[in-house]
């Protein structure tokens, strides 16, 4: 029996079919349908973000904490294009995202009517795939559609394109099941001959290594507890991809930290000398490659991902695999507990020896002293007095966001929310709203730059309209950090337009949308000022008043190997060649 | 490590022929590729090659199959064997892309393209326009007095030839369709 209503009313009931909870919007001309249908119903709840651009982040941060799509909506044109930054952003780290937008009718399409623009258009290149709707009768199906495709194979955003007429018309609405989805049917299982020559090189490897990427998390909490298996019993060490932090626990014996440009001592010189190195859902970025000639140039490299165009994309791999990273890892350990669980244990301890030298190093150290609070020392205070909670952490984008990477620790999946491929300023204080609503009861915490956190600030009164107390830790430096740094390092110096004079009063600005601000700037008051951050009620503005010219190591400078690294702030000048300083 | 001798390539169900990827040489390919005939996918391949920087040396579409409504797209491409892979397994990655095949790859295959040529003079050259025209096999679709438009079905070398020796004989207008391909045999 089919049934006939509006598109508007098929968008609900198609979104309720699909187990949406929440949606996060703006309402505007071409979407008044919609919003009229939400009106009138109390399955799904709708989010009023202050921007559109924050209902696309608010929505990652959902879909990131919880492992489900993340649903949002906007209005045609500037909605619309306002979304096409957290469209990218989701693009580059595979998360899932339904994403509804409205459009002028069909019939005044292309005739540059008000708030019309060409959104497919605009927004093809940065969406797994993406329709307009031009009939009501295709809606529900479109709909169920494009669940399928942003959570099936490699997650990502996409996008339909509603006319306003195809709101208001009237069609059969088509439930889930009868919805044609078997046309997109991503590879799941990994080939077994392939996975059965990884097991034999992991049996005999002297320096293996497991490199894992945000594959792992999308792939599912089994993944992770998959993960921790092999690795716990065959005491090949771990490292991971910023995406990846908590899929493997940070407090697991293998645990060396995250690598790349701004990962550990440790984890990158293992990766530059292991043996054998097995990529779990990463994608060889090039914040992990360095120089791509001199990427562990002695290693056999296996590449297990659900995505055949990330192999040999940038790295030739010699065992690629294309699956499910949890079907994957699944076959490996049954492959390797049936063939009598062997390890190569001599090269093992001698390859555990050599990470304990390197691990000696102690990479991140840093010192604190006198009475201005280092950026390291503030996070490790909020990690020594957060652990014990439910916690959720986002970032924006800078040098914070690498602080908070490797000072803070992950025991779980999904409980690290970043802006990782697109590198967004602007994407953690939405996501931590989105974070927060799918787990109200949990400590979310947006740690934050000052720069970063300004491009987003409206969102202040999306957390205050809907008791929303996520926390945000701003460590601010009055600088935009990360790009100093570079200048400090690559330009003599001249630090062009790093400094933001007329900052806000932070404090204020809480009190001034309703919510709550603490200033620390003495080392001696920050446990108190943290705890007082926690133990408020709703959402908090901190701010933590930092060294201004820190710098973030170690670093691998742009165009440089692995074993390159610069660990502090001993003469860094003129270290990065011309060539390194084309690299972004 | 040598004990860890192992065969490069992954399995009979892998696309990937792994080759160095530091090699330079620039080979040519051909492309077919079997798309939904929906609105904007033609826009999705191109947009595929001019983001991500690949070349198109010619592209040509058209609905073959009325009932399931599907195009077949076929696509001269050139590039380093690395990137010849990537564009494959990007085009696979599109939702309404049905298959993509390298004909370069998987065996003999036929390309066919066609031009159109006006040609336009009196005297001496129009009659040696005409004489090289029946030499290629070029027929005359349409005359007047003082031009020629000529057809001709050919492989692109065949075409450039021919182009090559209109050119000083009056050429004044070239339309060309770029190359349909299929693979030889019945398979």
């Amino acid at each position: 029996m089919t049934r006939q209503m509006t598109g508007a009313k098929m968008i609900l009931q198609a979104l309720r079919d699909q187990g949406v909870d929440v949606i996060f919007g703006y309402p505007g001309g071409a979407v008044l349908p919609i919003y009229d249908e939400i009106f009138q119903q109390n399955d799904i709840r709708h989010i009023l973000v202050r921007h559109e651009q924050a209902a696309i982040h608010a929505a990652e941060g959902y879909a990131r904490s919880t492992g489900k799509p993340g649903v949002a909506l906007v209005t045609s044109g500037p909605g619309a294009t306002n979304a096409v930054t957290g469209l990218t952003d989701a693009l580059m780290d595979s998360i899932p995202l339904v994403v509804l937008s409205g459009q002028v009718p069909t019939f005044m399409i292309g005739n540059d009517a008000f708030q019309e623009a060409d959104t497919v258009g605009i927004t093809r290149p940065c969406t797994k795939h993406n329709w307009l709707v031009r009939e009501t009768s295709k809606l529900s199906e479109v709909i169920h559609q494009a669940f399928h495709v942003a959570t099936s194979g490699r997650p990502g955003p996409v996008l339909i394109d509603v006319p306003k007429d195809v709101q208001f018309a009237e069609g059969d609405y088509i439930p889930p099941k009868k919805a044609n989805t078997s046309r997109y049917a991503p590879q799941i299982k990994g080939d077994i001959d392939a996975i059965t020559r990884l097991v034999e090189l992991m049996e005999k490897a002297e320096r293996p290594i497991f490199y894992t990427g945000g594959g792992v998390i999308n792939s599912g909490p089994a993944a992770s507890q998959l993960l921790r298996e092999l690795a716990d019993a065959s005491g090949i060490p771990v490292t991971s991809t910023l995406m990846a932090l908590g899929s493997y626990p940070a407090s697991g014996k293998n645990w060396l930290g995250m690598l790349g440009m701004h990962g550990l001592y440790e984890a990158n010189l293992a990766m530059h000398g292991c043996d054998l190195m097995v990529n779990i859902g990463a994608r060889f970025d090039d914040r992990i490659t360095g120089r791509v000639e001199d990427f562990s140039p002695n290693s056999k490299k296996a590449h297990i991902d659900i995505d055949p165009s990330s192999i040999n994309k940038v790295i030739e791999v010699d065992i690629p695999i294309v699956g499910d990273i949890g079907h994957v890892l699944e076959d490996v350990l049954k492959i390797w507990k049936s063939r009598g669980r062997k390890t190569n244990k001599a090269g093992l301890k001698k390859w555990w020896a050599q990470i304990a030298e390197w691990r000696a190093v102690k990479c991140l150290a840093y010192e604190q002293t006198g009475n201005i609070i280092k950026p390291q020392h503030a996070l490790e205070r909020l990690q020594a007095l957060t652990a014990k909670y439910d916690r959720y952490i986002t970032t924006e984008v800078g040098q914070h966001q690498m602080w908070a990477a490797q000072f803070l620790e992950f025991d779980e999946p999904n409980r690290w929310m970043t802006s990782g491929g697109l590198g967004t300023m602007g994407y953690g204080h939405p996501a931590s709203l989105g974070v927060q609503l799918a787990h109200p009861d949990a400590l979310v915490i947006n740690v934050s730059g000052e720069g970063s956190w300004l491009m987003n600030m409206q969102e202040m009164g999306t957390a205050v309209q809907y008791r929303l107390p996520a926390k945000q830790f701003i460590l601010n430096n009055e600088r935009l950090g990360m790009v100093r740094q570079w200048q400090e390092l690559l330009h003599g110096e001249r630090y062009s337009n790093t400094w933001q004079e007329a900052l806000p009063d932070f404090v204020k600005l809480a009190e001034a949308f309703g919510a709550k601000g603490i200033r620390c700037e003495d080392p001696a008051d920050l446990d108190d000022a943290i705890m007082e951050m926690i133990n408020h009620e709703g959402p908090v503005i901190f701010d933590c008043l930092v060294e201004k010219h820190e710098n973030c190591f170690p670093m691998i400078p742009s165009g440089a190997p692995h074993n390159e690294m610069l660990m502090g702030n001993a003469d860094t000048q003129g270290v990065i060649g011309t060539s390194g300083a084309v690299l972004v | 490590m040598s004990a860890l001798n192992i065969k490069k390539g992954s399995s009979a169900h892998s696309a990937y022929d792994l080759k160095n990827p530091n090699a330079e040489v620039i080979e040519s390919h051909t492309l077919t590729v079997v798309v939904d005939n929906e609105a904007g996918v033609l826009a999705r391949v191109i947009g595929l090659f001019s983001g991500r920087g690949y070349n198109i040396e010619s592209l040509t579409v058209a609905e073959i199959n009325e009932e399931y409504h599907t195009s077949r797209i076929t696509i001269v491409t050139t590039g380093t064997p690395q990137v010849i892979e990537q564009i494959k397994a990007q085009l696979g990655r599109i939702i309404p892309v049905h298959s993509v095949n390298d004909l370069t790859v998987e065996g003999p295959y036929l390309e066919r393209e066609l031009a159109l040529f006006k040609v336009s003079g009196s005297g001496e050259k129009r009659v040696e326009a005409l004489r090289l025209a029946d030499i290629f096999r070029a027929n005359v679709v349409d005359s007047t007095l003082e031009s020629f438009v000529f057809e001709m079905t050919g492989t692109s070398e065949k075409i450039d030839a021919f182009a090559d020796l209109m050119r000083p004989l009056g050429l004044t207008e070239t339309a060309r369709t770029g190359v349909a391909a299929i693979s030889r045999g019945n398979t």
